[in-house]
């Protein structure tokens, strides 16, 4: 095993110091042969984990693969990703959570960590084997029925209560189906212009708040995805001051983008839950510095061209998120690399329970961990991606920051930008 | 179209005076040729056949009582080059009442050239009604015809190159009347 | 001049004046024996129907023939459409085709937006979901406008499901641009919601403040494309609180002071919905009755786009009276649709 020098590496925004990866973890030994990587203006995160990765495999291979899905995040500085339930077939049996969580680990790229269906067939109506998926390779502990929400008030009860047992957690995509019925984006002022129909704000923030009452009433752990409206933000800060168990995520593209794209008609724009107003996107970065929002999760939807190159009602919801996140992280939160580390890698690991993910590199520590140049400038060109699929919104678009190398377990994933397999 | 350019090429070819003489001129042969202008219609072709039009049938009936009906022909439908251009605004057509069947239409145009304005406006004539003939009165006659076509009343001939352009001013439309000749501009 | 009319919106008051005098011009040509220009010889214009609309259809066709355009009827049905074919694919065998226009009407909004990024034709908005029908509301003006003798400061109200209408969208632009005052009426289930929230002035000096200067900044270090970000494009939008003056949930109230009443077809599908409770309910509330007529004023006119629910929002004797325009809607639409295709195809491409 290679043994590595970061020379002149800032960790997590520190000064420039050495960092020696040697058998998988962070040392202090520096003899024998080291490969020396020149790191001066490189920032160092622990590795990034992303709670909410769409991988596609099994069922829509031609979109994405386990394989392709790990390159890319390994590319945008990942050392493991949550892949969530919705395949086909629907992982919601130990037997379909292991052949993803075998196929994260042929891949290498990264950890691929399996989400189970809370409910059969992401149906909303019966509870999966949610205890048989806990105890089986995968290790699942989050579950999520994403894509779909858990709608029906006493079956999220009962999911939320009887994770319990094994230590896991419920991922709910928030979204009251009856207001969402046949909804394109976001309701406002712009779908009124453009005729789409609305996705009404509420139809997220109710189903947050009862599921925060639900979760206070049984005391469980509750986590909500792609949280994408102000008035949510108010639902999260006031069960949190209460103490409630809950726990957040935003999307990158939350953070930055406005329903005003959807002008345009490009379905490239079109994602659920639907961009929000500038209102909320200010709301959000708010709540994401103040810590009302625990997490960055991607949202990581790779879908293939002719399910975007169609008309905007057609087309399937959902962007790119992998290989650009950390860039719009960059754009929105600025150099606080600290508060970076911790949205991004440390909360997110200890959400998912993931062992050896999101711990500081400290000497002794698993050598999971990014290589950042803060400095770089790209353009984001659709066809240059790891990704099967080319649905980013960020087409031409010039970010900054760049994954110079990902190490997961002292293994180089990706050096000098490149994906090494 | 009749911005005074200080140009040192432009020549006057016919001064305000000139012009009403010209068009004295025109009405008498009018008069002269359709046996006291019966059963006669004038139809200007816009922008400035109609002021033209309307012009020689009041000085038509200045001398000799006549009232001669005056109308407008709009040829932008009718034109060949539309592609060539960007897309150009409608011009008015009314005829006048009682129409144009069984009876004589004097085309009026300010500048007779390549031809092709009169070609549109006799198709454009072709659908409004079945005149028992066509006759054509131009003020300017400059030459380089593309189409077997003739003026049966001309104004003036002036031998022009090609690069050379005529402006035709009318106190209607344009704030005073003369006809000018600029030129060798490539214009 | 502009190259697709996907929009109401993509006139500015000068073109869509330019439309309707050349209407006019159309129009008076109409009334001869000849009908047929030659115009538009040599170009194709390819209607494409995903949607049954026989008079819109019709409408379209008898302009493009008047001008000498070849036409190619493309409905769905029975055609490739129906197998699956992408309207992307259509959009290719178009182009291959030779169309120098494409007349589209589809079910999706913004299926024109789309057509018009794959084809190089011009793209003519027939209808599109629940989006617009931009030449509908150049008729409508028209008609307007040759009945009442002018737009700017013309009252109008239009009336009934504004939510899914296309008709109204395309009008409320099109007539605030030339200056008429719209009011919009109706339940207030089939009037988008934030027309309501905008009409409070708290609310507004809210949502303004929340565009915080950080996001704008940000947007702009990262250099989203301008054309991935119409906020930028300096265009009204229909429904900002500037253009619409009023909205009201009270037809009486209303009918006193206006100079047009257009009256929005509702579906009774709505009432499944819970849009409304019944259709006799709408119809006691909202629908144009003789006694609701009387409150207009001597002048006003009553308009509807058509195909009516007669005795719904209208009743048969508003819509056979004399202050109805709505035989004659049909006859202008053939003028200002000839008036759109001459302006679009009429020039250099």
């Amino acid at each position: 095993m290679t043994a590595y020098l970061l020379k002149g590496v800032s960790v997590v925004g520190g000064s420039p110091t050495d960092l020696i990866i040697r058998d998988g973890v962070i040392s202090s030994d520096r003899s024998g042969a080291l490969e020396e990587i020149d790191a001066a203006g490189l920032v160092a995160l622990p590795g990034l984990v992303d709670l909410h990765t769409h991988l596609r495999e099994p069922g829509r291979e031609d979109a994405e693969t386990v394989e392709t899905g790990s390159r890319a995040a390994a590319l945008g500085g990942y050392t493991a990703v949550c892949a969530m339930a919705n395949t086909s077939p629907v992982a919601d049996t130990a037997g379909v959570v292991e052949q993803v969580w075998r196929l994260g680990r042929e891949a290498g790229l990264v950890d691929v960590q399996p989400i189970g269906a809370v409910t059969v067939g992401l149906a909303g109506k019966q509870l999966a084997e949610l205890g048989a998926m806990a105890t089986s390779a995968a290790n699942v502990r989050i579950f999520s029925d994403d894509g779909f929400c858990v709608a029906d008030p006493r079956l999220m009860r009962r999911a939320l209560e009887y994770v319990k047992a094994f230590d896991g957690i419920i991922a709910q995509h928030a979204e009251e189906p009856r207001l969402t019925e046949g909804a394109q984006m976001h309701e406002g002022e712009v779908s009124t212009r453009l005729g789409l129909t609305g996705w009404p704000a509420v139809a997220e923030e109710a189903i947050i708040a009862r599921d925060v009452l639900l979760a206070e009433h049984v005391g469980s752990r509750l986590h909500v995805c792609h949280v994408s409206t102000a008035g949510s933000v108010e639902v999260l800060r006031q069960a949190k001051a209460r103490g409630v168990l809950v726990t957040a995520e935003v999307t990158p593209h939350h953070l930055l983008l406005t329903d005003e794209l959807a002008a345009s008609y490009d379905p490239v724009f079109k994602v659920n839950p639907p961009l929000r107003t500038a209102g909320d996107v200010a709301a959000l970065r708010e709540a994401l510095v103040e810590g009302v929002i625990d997490v960055v999760a991607t949202d990581h939807a790779p879908h293939a061209v002719e399910d975007k190159e169609c008309e905007w009602a057609y087309a399937r919801p959902g962007m790119l998120g992998l290989e650009t996140a950390l860039s719009i992280v960059l754009s929105v939160l600025g150099d606080r690399w600290d508060l970076i580390a911790d949205r991004m890698s440390r909360t997110p690991a200890r959400i998912a329970r993931l062992a050896g993910h999101g711990t500081d590199l400290a000497v002794g520590s698993p050598a999971n961990l990014t290589l950042v140049d803060p400095s770089a400038r790209r353009v984001v060109d659709p066809a240059e991606l790891a990704s099967r699929s080319r649905n980013t919104p960020y087409s031409g678009t010039t970010l900054p920051g760049r994954i110079v190398a990902t190490f997961l377990r002292g293994e180089p994933t990706v050096l000098d930008g490149k994906a090494v397999k | 179209m009749a911005s005074p350019r200080a140009d040192t090429s432009t020549k006057i070819i016919l001064t305000g005076s000139d012009l009403h003489r010209v068009v004295d001129r025109i009405a008498h042969q009018i008069l002269e040729k359709t046996s006291g202008a019966t059963g006669t219609v004038l139809l200007g072709i816009p922008t400035r056949g109609v002021p033209l039009a309307q012009r020689l049938a009041a000085r038509i009936h200045a001398f000799e009582g006549i009232d001669v009906p005056v109308g407008a022909l709009d040829i932008t439908l009718y034109r060949d080059d539309l592609r060539l251009h960007a897309t150009r605004a409608l011009g008015k057509t009314e005829l006048p009442g009682g129409g144009i069947d069984g009876r004589r239409v004097i085309l009026v145009d300010d500048v007779l050239f390549s031809g092709r304005t009169v070609r549109a406006a006799l198709d454009a004539l072709n659908d409004v009604g079945r005149p028992s003939s066509v006759q054509l009165a131009v003020l300017v006659d400059r030459g380089h015809r593309e189409l077997p076509i003739r003026a049966d009343y001309v104004g003036k001939n002036i031998p022009t190159a090609l690069t050379e352009s005529v402006r035709v001013s009318l106190t209607e439309t344009d704030g005073s009347d003369e006809v000018k000749l600029t030129g060798g501009d490539d214009k | 001049m502009i190259k697709h009319l996907r929009s109401a919106a993509d006139l500015d008051a000068a073109t869509a004046t330019l439309i309707l005098d050349t209407a006019a011009e159309m129009a008076a040509l109409a009334g001869r024996e000849v009908k047929k220009l030659p115009t538009l010889r040599g170009r194709t214009v390819v209607n494409l129907f995903y949607e049954d609309s026989t008079r819109t259809r019709i409408s379209f066709e008898a302009a493009a023939k008047r001008l000498s355009a070849d036409v190619i009827n493309f409905s769905a049905k029975g055609s490739s459409v129906s197998k699956g074919e992408s309207l992307k694919d259509t959009a290719l065998t178009l182009q291959a085709m030779g169309a120098d226009a494409v007349v589209i009407r589809h079910s999706a909004s913004g299926a024109p937006h789309r057509l018009a990024s794959w084809v190089d034709g011009s793209v003519i908005n027939a209808g599109d979901g629940t989006h617009e029908h931009p030449t509908q509301a150049l008729l409508d003006a028209y008609t307007m406008r040759s009945r009442l003798g002018r737009l700017d400061g013309l009252k109008v109200a239009i009336v009934g499901d504004v939510l899914h209408s296309r008709v109204a969208r395309s009008n409320v632009l099109l007539l605030t641009t030339l200056g008429a005052e719209i009011t919009l009426v109706g339940p207030p289930t089939l009037i988008p919601v934030d027309i309501a929230a905008a009409l409070s002035p708290t609310e507004l000096a809210g949502s303004a403040s929340l565009r915080g200067d950080r996001l704008v900044t940000g947007e702009k270090a990262l250099g989203l494309p301008a054309s991935a970000n119409p906020a930028d494009d300096g265009k009204p939008s229909a429904f900002s609180p500037a253009a619409i003056t009023k909205v009201s949930y009270d037809l009486d109230s209303v009918l006193p002071v206006m100079d047009v009443v257009m009256m929005l077809r509702v579906q009774t599908e709505r009432m499944q919905d819970s849009y409304f409770p019944s259709a006799r309910e709408y119809s006691r509330r909202y629908g144009l009755d003789v006694a609701r007529m009387r409150k207009l004023p001597e002048h006003a006119i009553v308009m509807h786009p058509g195909p009516m629910n007669r005795g719904m929002e209208i009743a048969p004797e508003v819509a056979d009276s004399s202050r109805s325009t709505i035989v004659e809607q049909v006859a202008n639409g053939v003028s200002a649709r000839m008036a759109v295709l001459y302006l679009l195809l009429g020039g250099k491409a």
